[in-house]
């Protein structure tokens, strides 16, 4: 074998140098190579050998505890949810990034930017985790107001959704309509045919939309129909009479009104228009009803969702690993393609195969290799996570996500103390990335043979 | 009948051309939004880092289109003239550069060893080296806290150095080595004819020749320690701190601190860029020639 790699190496004359020549021949390699042995004996490998013992041993390491320590890792509940979310980001984060990678270095090929592309797309490998860390989690705060998306979020969701939203809205006390459990309705039955007013109010005037007009009179209807006005009963600067409308009180539009039968069911429905009048029309002539405005009109509305807690903060955190190495996989992935031989694919076109079948049938079997360098690169680093989760998650969410790099900070450093603890969990990471480790060797082995 | 075939062709191309011209749109559309969803977040925290604190505790980054004289400098001129900021600035610049030179000389020395000279044991010294290209550091986190404590480096930015070094050195070996041993056998033939020595090789031949895949190894080597923060978390304290240190800090309380916050991790990041626009092609070929780190 290593008769392959004297490609590079001159034959020396003479194979059994004196035993001078062989003392210098000596001195110069170690000259070479003892500084990097020393360095990676003393800070690599005597470490792993350290901490390997170190797990043995509980937590300030004056007594031996067999396999206590890993024992505890698997059945502990923190250390547990660590190695369970490890695996969440295992299964997700390396095929979501070579997945976009490879779509971004397929579509990046009919683009006249694609410099541009790829810069965009690959600086966040530049920048540090923590960086990345401060940006997702600024966006995706809570409050709409601060936070990116859900600001984007209820924009687009105030755009799809007509009905207007007048939270903290109350009846005007002592003229029939009254509010309970967040319905706001008549204290008595309406027969059809008749009117129901609702003045409301306690609304903010922020609240009230810009397409809301002077409140008007409903109009007269027929015996099979219901009608009114909702209106918010101020006036601003003053005046006007409480309970009636008058000049300077709007309607308030978007507003959902129930007709609702003796029996609870709901009639008929209908949604007030821009001056406040309604009308619920399809009712039995001459029969009671009650008129409520349901509780959907005065809830907040769609404030955005809280993407921080524990149920999305797993979700968050791996986006924004993906937002960093889809650009490392895109890269790698477009040099593959373009160190690439054309002529099958081009043959295979002239043989009037669509472009679906040349990808799926040449060009991925052909990446494959690449595929798996980002796929193994990717899995080794997502094991070792650690900046983004000890960044982005709040305090009440942090245990939530938790992952075994944390852990490991957390027990040895972050207050834990539990030397022992940190070392197995040291030593776990270590396991997990053996595979990739041997796949390394053999990948090395191939390259040399041919 | 050759004929025939010739305008079956000919009509397919023509459908094809039209078809791919749609799908050419289609894909520079997506892409578009691809692109624009990929700058938000950058852009985002840029114009944070813009606008003043009580602007950032109202309202959100995108007001400045619609208010553009909230923008301001105001964050940074506090940040430069908070004298923990610049000191853990200049704390990662003597944290990074160092370990760069370092990493570069001693794993050329025993890059060349492995490429030129031939010694019993090498192979399995490589195929060792290769092993622990992918070791995670965690394993060396509690030896050479104790380590560096009994040397009395601990929290020192000396100890920080040593460490990225170590962690540095497999992957710089390994890289430097496949780009050596791909130099015709001819040139270092010529030139031990010519009574050359081994030292000289290495300085008149090798050095210059292997430039590209020392400048790739530098770039990455740099950004990797100037953004590292888990090392510096554990190694460093207070004085020695650099910047990603002294930045979380700031993490516990998020909302208030958000200008400091965004500032921080700008200024963190315009070193890291300006490398990143300059040397680009060396970056990513330092990530192609082994990614296994």
């Amino acid at each position: 074998m290593a008769d392959t790699v004297a490609t590079a190496t001159p034959a020396r004359t003479g194979n059994k140098p004196r035993s001078s020549q062989s003392g210098r021949k000596w001195l110069i390699i170690a000259s070479f190579l003892l500084p990097a042995l020393v360095v990676l004996g003393a800070l690599v490998v005597y470490p792993i050998v350290f901490t390997a013992i170190r797990s043995l041993y509980d937590r300030s390491g004056d007594e031996f505890v067999g396999w206590q320590n890993y024992v505890t890792m698997f059945t502990n509940d923190t250390t547990f949810t660590a190695i369970k979310n490890n695996v969440l980001w295992v299964l997700v984060a390396p095929a979501a990034c070579t997945i976009l990678g490879l779509i971004f270095a397929v579509l990046l090929e009919k683009l006249r930017w694609k410099a541009a592309f790829r810069l965009i797309i690959f600086m966040p490998m530049a920048i540090s985790m923590l960086a990345a860390g401060v940006i997702f989690r600024s966006m995706f705060q809570e409050n709409p107001q601060l936070g990116t998306v859900n600001a984007a979020l209820v924009a687009v969701d105030s755009v799809f959704s007509d009905a207007a939203n007048y939270p903290g809205a109350n009846p005007r006390p002592d003229v029939g309509i009254a509010a309970e459990g967040g319905i706001i309705a008549s204290e008595s039955e309406v027969a059809a045919g008749e009117q129901q007013n609702f003045p409301l109010v306690a609304i903010r005037q922020d609240d009230v939309p810009e397409s809301a007009v002077q409140a008007a009179p409903a109009p007269d209807v027929g015996e099979d129909a219901l009608s009114g006005t909702v209106w918010l009963d101020v006036v601003p600067g003053g005046g006007g009479t409480n309970g009636e409308i008058s000049e300077g009180k709007r309607g308030l539009p978007g507003i959902r009104v129930d007709a609702v039968a003796a029996d609870g069911s709901i009639a008929g429905s209908a949604t007030t228009e821009d001056d406040g009048t309604y009308v619920i029309e399809g009712l039995d002539p001459g029969q009671p009803y009650r008129v409520a405005l349901p509780a959907s009109n005065f809830g907040e509305g769609f404030q955005g969702v809280s993407w921080l807690s524990s149920t999305f903060i797993n979700a968050v955190v791996i986006l924004s690993y993906i937002w960093i190495w889809a650009g490392f996989a895109m890269v790698m992935i477009a040099s593959g393609l373009s160190a690439m031989d054309r002529s099958l694919q081009e043959a295979a076109r002239m043989d009037g195969a669509n472009e679906w079948r040349v990808f799926t049938r040449i060009t991925a079997p052909l990446l494959a290799p690449v595929l798996l360098v980002v796929f193994v690169t990717l899995i080794i680093n997502v094991l070792k996570i650690f900046d983004l989760v000890y960044v982005i998650p709040p305090g009440t969410s942090k245990p939530a996500a938790n992952v075994i790099a944390v852990e490991m900070w957390t027990q040895s450093f972050g207050g834990g103390n539990d030397y022992g603890l940190g070392s197995a969990l040291a030593i776990l990471l270590l396991i997990l990335v053996l595979p990739s480790m041997i796949l390394n060797i053999r990948r090395f082995r191939e390259e040399r043979r041919s | 009948m050759t004929e025939q075939l010739t305008i079956v062709r000919k009509k397919k191309t023509l459908a094809g051309r039209i078809v791919s011209g749609l799908g050419n749109t289609v894909v520079n559309i997506v892409l578009a939004i691809v692109a624009i969803f990929w700058l938000v977040p950058s852009f985002g925290l840029l114009l944070t880092s813009l606008r003043g604190s009580g602007d950032n505790a109202s309202s959100g980054w995108w007001n400045v289109f619609t208010k553009p004289t909230q923008l301001t400098l105001e964050n940074y001129e506090n940040l430069l003239s908070n004298p923990t900021i610049t000191g853990s600035f200049w704390n990662t610049v003597v944290i990074a550069v160092p370990t760069t030179i370092l990493v570069v000389v001693i794993a050329a020395l025993a890059a060349y060893a492995f490429a030129f000279l031939e010694f019993p044991g090498r192979d399995w010294l490589l195929i060792a080296v290769i092993v622990l290209l992918a070791v995670p550091i965690q394993v060396a986190l509690i030896p050479l806290a104790r380590l560096f404590g009994q040397l009395g480096i601990f929290g020192d930015i000396t100890g920080v150095i040593l460490f990225h070094v170590a962690f540095g050195l497999p992957f710089a070996i390994f890289l430097l080595r496949n780009f050596f041993s791909q130099f015709p056998s001819e040139l270092l033939e010529a030139a031990r004819v010519d009574g050359a020595n081994e030292w000289s090789i290495f300085l008149r031949l090798v050095l210059p020749l292997g430039l590209p895949a020392i400048a790739s190894l530098s770039i990455f080597q740099f950004l990797w320690t100037w953004n590292d923060m888990l090392v510096a978390l554990i190694f460093t304290s207070g004085d020695s701190a650099p910047l990603t240190v002294a930045i979380q800090s700031q993490l516990r309380q998020f909302g208030s601190n958000i200008d400091v916050l965004s500032a921080g991790a700008f200024l963190s990041m315009i070193v890291p860029l300006i490398v990143f626009f300059a040397f680009q092609r060396y970056f990513v070929q330092a990530l192609l020639a082994g990614s296994q780190k």
